[in-house]
């Protein structure tokens, strides 16, 4: 059919070079000195003016990490790492102490990127002011400014900076870090735990239904510098929150490293609402540079009647090695995890998620929606496990595949494990093209080749859109069709 | 003692006590209408009677013939004599009608001491009673239910009743989703079944089926018991007067 | 990069030993190739274990604590004993292996026009001895290795082209006496339009641990037409490992159908490929394990050309502490353009520690395709139970008719009647076996 090779065509003159976001802040920064050593693990630590039980708890890491190998069996595969030709610590100079001495340049950044980084500008930027944004900004590896703080504080809700959550809260972070990711859970986890720069810390106390979505930005900017967020999010009991994550890098030729570990805690009847939005820099039209995006998310359902749900819009990153998971732990918790992948030109994504069903009547969902296009790799990898006291165990997974192109590939691992006869398992995963039926349709009816795509695409992937906050939703739909510009026809 | 006695019956379902308290004497050779508002407990009085799992009996009793039902499992309730209609017949995919019908009456037949059907009688007596029921041999073929209409999975319910000549039918609201000629059709299969030993108790929200399955007695059920009883005519006073007495408290 | 001291359990090397001892001599020709190969890819990889992906399920090397002696050749008293306990179906000519061997007296091995038998051992010297090991897979197979070590009884049947043979073949394999190690292997060769039923059979006698480790290479030429049923009823002790390899040529049909009751654990390993155009494979199988029976069914299609269909139904019922394993891999080529592929696996859990481990895989290179695999697990559905109980049939029976309705679904897609009843009176008899 004329159509396919047509298609076929476009694949060809895709254009990845066209980065939306691919403009560097010229601002000084401060770096630690290039390579990885106990030195470099300790000047972060002083950097950040750290109590010596977190040395410690570093040190441990990195040293656990020294006799760790690499994980290889990911879908995924690029030049070998030289962690010792990294930057591991970077921050800007000029250190904020208010919002006004924030570095222009930083917040003309921001401006780009449309975060309304001042107040006034996050309310003016959103649509109903009484659910106002809360945005913990990271650049690079400091966390810039807090917004709302003040307000938020009323509640009784932490929302600061993890470096400022170790000195100004360390018993909750002490009692609760590293307690979804031990130190020595993967290769990558426990290089984070070593070096992690900054990042979020939010606790909701008992009771609260935190009263505005939480969101942070990061990003990466400063040439060669691997960052390392460590995010901490606690639901004290019968709390809720919604967290929203963005993420978008400058260009830059080079593959930039990134190691994120992020660790949810909801306990007895609190749920966790954790959105992402991924669109880092994913290579140019030949795969040269982008970002490698090696990252440990995890909840851990504690509580009875816990709930965490995870919802997540990749479009960006050259490497893409992610699987935000959930240990159902408490009776009657629930796991969700919505996912859109989309890979275009060179990049590889291997993502998925892992829900661990422990306590009894536990019940977990997995909508997982891969678009491969161009001459990418896309993979869904998944794992359900019912454990041999997890009775009256529930799943449901779905997950679809779409391949734009002849050039890419899609590919399905689940592991579906059942230990206990009462559980009850479904799963089905299909793959298939765009079809030229409604392809046809749609030009029929006078869209463009890619208006007809960015349609069709949205229509796969709506049941994962309607569960991101109406914020992200407009944005994840820009991107899908901004990620898949020109792949199709 | 009546064929079928129930007595002070409490049941609850998840902690929620729907029974409260039911009372009710079915002599053989009589049919009894249940008629009563949604949620008054009709369906779970039928559940509880024939056994369903989930269905916890807090207090009462209920005998058929003498036999005390709540002490047993659900079939061998049925092999004591107790057939219910459902008011949803599930589907079985991949049992074949056919041969759920001969597993099921030899069983019944084995539990109480008799000889098993040979084939070829079981055969005679299922295409008998199939062919005044309209069914075809087709659908005795397929799967239990699948792909039946609501018409045929009702008409397959009496089948049932036919070949398993229980001592006391329930039919539960064996007239929802019917049309005028499918009530026909089993109502006529019911009433052929009405004999001097059988006892049934017909289940229904509205006095439309009872045109067709003439009861001896009539009973209003509300909240958990029976709250009024009388002949035929109490029907026809309940299809002018509705339910709406038993809306409140105060009926 | 991954240095890892290999560790050798007992079998292992005792295992080493007899590969040795197999390959000291020089041997000439292809088997001798073949023979050295494989020897030198068990020395350097050894049993598999749970952290080779493919056997992440089942750690061979903690099922396999002993290497059973090789098999003797039976006495008379033993293939007496076999052939008195042997299963056999209505109408099928039948070929009798006992430990191994190939017991010619007590077998059919005059069969008519089109079809052909020859002994492994005299074949490997025929005109088709190059095809003997020649749809291997690329990767290391631990069981495969050790069966072409240890080749040398089995059985190459040919089917000339344009044959089509009505009755099916069947070859009964039969372990009797001590504890032992057969290594068995069949070349199937359908020629171009030939059409032929394979049913093969393994059974032994309970309480003893002997090891059968079994292969078949099965070729279906083009526009040939090919059945193959295996029915594993081995002893509850049995360790029974099978590697089945086949390449399905154009406008070809394929069937295979794996029903697995006995031994105490059980892995099939099939390796198939689609080498020509438009063609159709329906792998399918049922499972019924119980007590702590452990079966493993692990796939790899290729659809390496355009226009194939596949269809794979695998059923398992687990019953006790039993331990049910499905992993399914489609593969389809870049350039396998409209390929039609869906795989199923569904389990039914009645024992309440039974484990079921699905891990059904699409990978996909082609964009023009339908694909699709679904995997569920639950128990026997109480709504169904209640509506039977409540027509009085008793529990065992109510959950033997559902049970039997479940596995119905896969034995249904059996074409052959004779065979399709055969398997459905042997479901029936597990089932009676169970509730007795």
């Amino acid at each position: 059919m004329p159509a396919v090779q047509e298609t076929v065509d476009q694949v060809r003159s895709l254009d990845v070079d066209q980065y939306k976001y691919g403009f560097v802040t010229d601002i000084e920064s401060e770096k630690a000195p290039k390579g990885l050593s106990e030195d470099t693990v300790r000047y972060i630590s002083a950097k950040k003016n750290e109590p010596e039980w977190m040395l410690e708890w570093r040190l441990d890491a990195y040293r656990r990490w020294l006799t760790m190998e690499e994980p290889t069996w990911a879908r995924v595969s690029y030049p070998k790492i030289d962690f010792q030709d990294y930057y591991y610590y970077a921050q800007p100079k000029k250190r904020p102490q208010s919002l006004d001495e924030i570095d222009p340049e930083i917040l003309a950044t921001y401006d780009k990127l449309g975060i309304p980084l001042r107040e006034r500008e996050a309310l003016l930027g959103i649509e109903n002011p009484s659910r106002p944004i809360a945005v913990d900004a990271v650049f690079d590896s400091v966390s810039v400014a807090t917004t709302f703080k003040a307000e938020l504080a009323k509640q009784g809700v932490i929302f600061c900076s993890i470096s400022e959550a170790i000195r100004e809260h360390p018993e909750l972070v002490k009692q609760y870090l590293g307690s979804v990711v031990p130190v020595s859970d993967n290769f990558y986890a426990t290089l984070n735990t070593a070096v992690f720069s900054d990042g979020s810390f939010v606790y909701i106390p008992k009771g609260v239904r935190c009263p505005m979505e939480l969101s942070t930005y990061f990003r990466i900017n400063e040439r060669n510098t691997g960052q390392f967020e460590r995010t901490l999010i606690i639901a004290d009991e019968g709390a809720y929150v919604s967290y929203l994550e963005g993420c978008t890098a400058p260009q830059r030729d080079e593959n930039q490293l990134h190691a994120a570990v992020v660790e949810l805690v909801a306990l007895k009847d609190a749920e966790i609402k954790y959105s992402t939005v991924q669109n880092w820099y994913p290579g140019d039209k030949d795969g040269k540079g982008g970002i490698y995006n090696f990252v440990t998310k995890r909840g851990d359902c504690r509580g009875d009647n816990s709930k965490i749900s995870w919802t997540q819009v990749e479009t960006g990153s050259a490497i893409t090695w992610k699987y935000p998971s959930c240990i159902l732990r408490g009776d009657n918790s629930q796991g969700e995890f919505y996912s859109i992948a989309i890979s275009n030109g060179f990049q590889q994504v291997d993502s998925g998620t892992k829900m661990i069903h422990l306590g009894k009547n536990t019940s977990s969902r997995i909508i997982s929606k891969g678009i491969a296009a161009g001459r990418s790799e896309n993979t869904y990898r998944g794992q359900v496990t019912a454990h041999r006291r997890a009775t009256n165990s529930r799943n449901f997974t779905n997950c679809d595949s779409l391949l734009i192109g002849d050039k890419c590939g899609a590919h399905t691992v689940p592991y579906i494990e059942a230990k206990n006869s009462s559980a009850v398992f479904e799963h089905e995963a299909t793959t298939s093209k765009i079809s030229e039926d409604q392809l046809f349709y749609c030009l029929q009816r006078g869209l463009s080749p890619e208006e007809a795509v960015a349609l069709i695409v949205n229509g796969f992937v709506k049941d994962v859109l309607q569960q991101l906050p109406m914020e992200f939703a407009v944005e994840a739909q820009k991107l899908i069709s901004v990620s898949l510009e020109g792949s199709v026809g | 003692m009546a064929l079928l006695e129930i007595n002070n019956l409490h049941a609850s379902i998840e902690d929620k006590e729907i029974l409260k308290g039911l009372s009710l004497s079915v002599n053989a050779g009589e049919v009894h209408a249940i008629m009563g508002p949604n949620g008054s407990g009709k369906s779970t009085l039928s559940y509880v009677l024939s056994g369903k799992p989930d269905y916890e009996v807090t207090e009462g009793t209920a005998t058929l013939d003498g036999v005390d039902l709540l002490e047993l499992e659900a079939d061998a309730r049925a092999a004591a004599g107790l057939f219910l209609a459902f008011q949803y017949p599930v589907e079985v995919p991949g049992v074949a009608t056919m041969t759920f019908l001969r597993t099921a009456l030899n069983a019944q037949r084995r539990a109480r001491g008799e000889d098993e059907l040979s084939t070829p009688d079981f055969l005679r007596i299922v295409k008998e009673k199939a062919a005044h029921l309209g069914i075809s041999q087709d659908m005795l073929r397929r799967g239990v239910n699948v792909g039946f209409s609501g018409g045929e999975k009702k008409r397959n319910e009496i089948l049932q009743m036919a070949l398993l000549e229980p001592k006391v039918a329930i039919l539960d609201e064996t007239d929802s989703g019917l049309d005028i000629d499918a009530l026909k059709i089993v109502s006529e299969g019911v009433n052929s079944l009405r004999s001097k030993d059988r006892a049934m108790v017909v289940i229904t929200h509205y006095q439309r089926l009872l045109d067709h399955i003439v009861p001896d007695f009539v009973h209003v059920m509300h909240k958990g018991r029976i709250v009024r009883s009388g002949g035929k005519e109490l029907a026809l006073e309940l299809e002018a007067s509705g339910y709406a007495a038993y809306g409140q408290d105060a009926a | 990069m991954n240095v890892v001291t290999q560790i050798r359990t007992a079998a292992e090397q005792a295992l080493g030993i007899a590969v040795e001892q197999r390959t000291a001599a020089a041997e000439a020709g292809r088997i001798g190739e073949l023979r050295r190969a494989a020897a030198t890819a068990f020395a350097a990889n050894g049993l598999p274990h749970r952290r080779v992906e493919e056997w992440k399920y089942t750690d061979l090397r903690a099922l396999q604590r002993e290497a059973a002696p090789l098999a003797g050749t039976p006495d008379a008293a033993a293939v007496a004993a076999a052939s008195a306990d042997v299963m056999s179906i209505e109408g099928a000519p039948r070929i009798l292996f006992v430990n191994g061997t190939l017991v010619g007296s007590a077998s059919d091995l005059a069969l008519g026009a089109g079809i052909t038998v020859e002994p492994l051992d005299a074949a490997l010297r025929g005109p088709l001895a190059d095809r003997v090991g020649a749809l291997a897979p690329q990767r290391y197979d631990g069981p495969l290795a050790l069966n072409t070590v240890f080749l040398g009884s089995g059985l190459v049947v040919r089917v000339a082209a344009g044959a089509k043979i009505e009755t099916p073949l069947h070859i009964a394999n039969v372990f009797t006496g001590a504890a032992a190690s057969t290594y068995g292997r069949v070349v199937l060769v359908v020629e171009e339009g030939a059409e032929v039923t394979l049913v093969e059979s393994f059974q032994g006698p309970d309480g003893v641990a002997y090891q059968t480790n079994s292969a078949l290479e099965l070729f279906v030429g083009d526009e040939a037409h090919a059945d193959y049923i295996r029915v594993q009823e081995e002893g509850d002790a049995a360790l029974h490992l099978a590697t089945l390899m086949t390449e399905i040529g154009r406008n070809a049909q394929l069937h295979t159908f794996s029903f697995t009751s006995g031994a105490k654990a059980s892995r099939i390993s099939l390796y198939g490929r689609f080498g020509g155009q438009h063609s159709q494979a329906g792998l399918n199988g049922v499972n019924l394990l119980k007590n702590k029976q452990h079966a493993d069914v692990t796939l790899l299609l290729d659809h390496a050309v355009p226009h194939c269909e596949s269809r794979e139904l695998f059923k398992s019922v687990l019953a006790d502490e039993s331990h049910g394993v499905f992993q399914g891999k489609i593969v389809v080529h870049p350039d396998a353009q409209k390929t039609d592929g869906r795989m199923m696996s569904r389990a039914l859990l009645l024992g309440e520690t039974a484990e079921m481990d699905n891990k059904p895989e699409l990978e996909i290179f082609a964009d023009d395709v339908q694909c699709g695999h679904g995997a569920t697990v639950g128990d026997l559905d109480e709504t169904l139970l209640f509506y039977l109980k409540a027509r009085g049939i008793p529990q065992k029976e109510a959950e033997a008719l559902l049970v039997q309705a479940f596995v119905g679904e896969a034995l249904e897609l059996l074409e052959n009647e004779t065979l399709r009843e055969f398997l459905i009176a042997r479901a029936a008899a597990w089932l009676v076996r169970r509730a007795g």
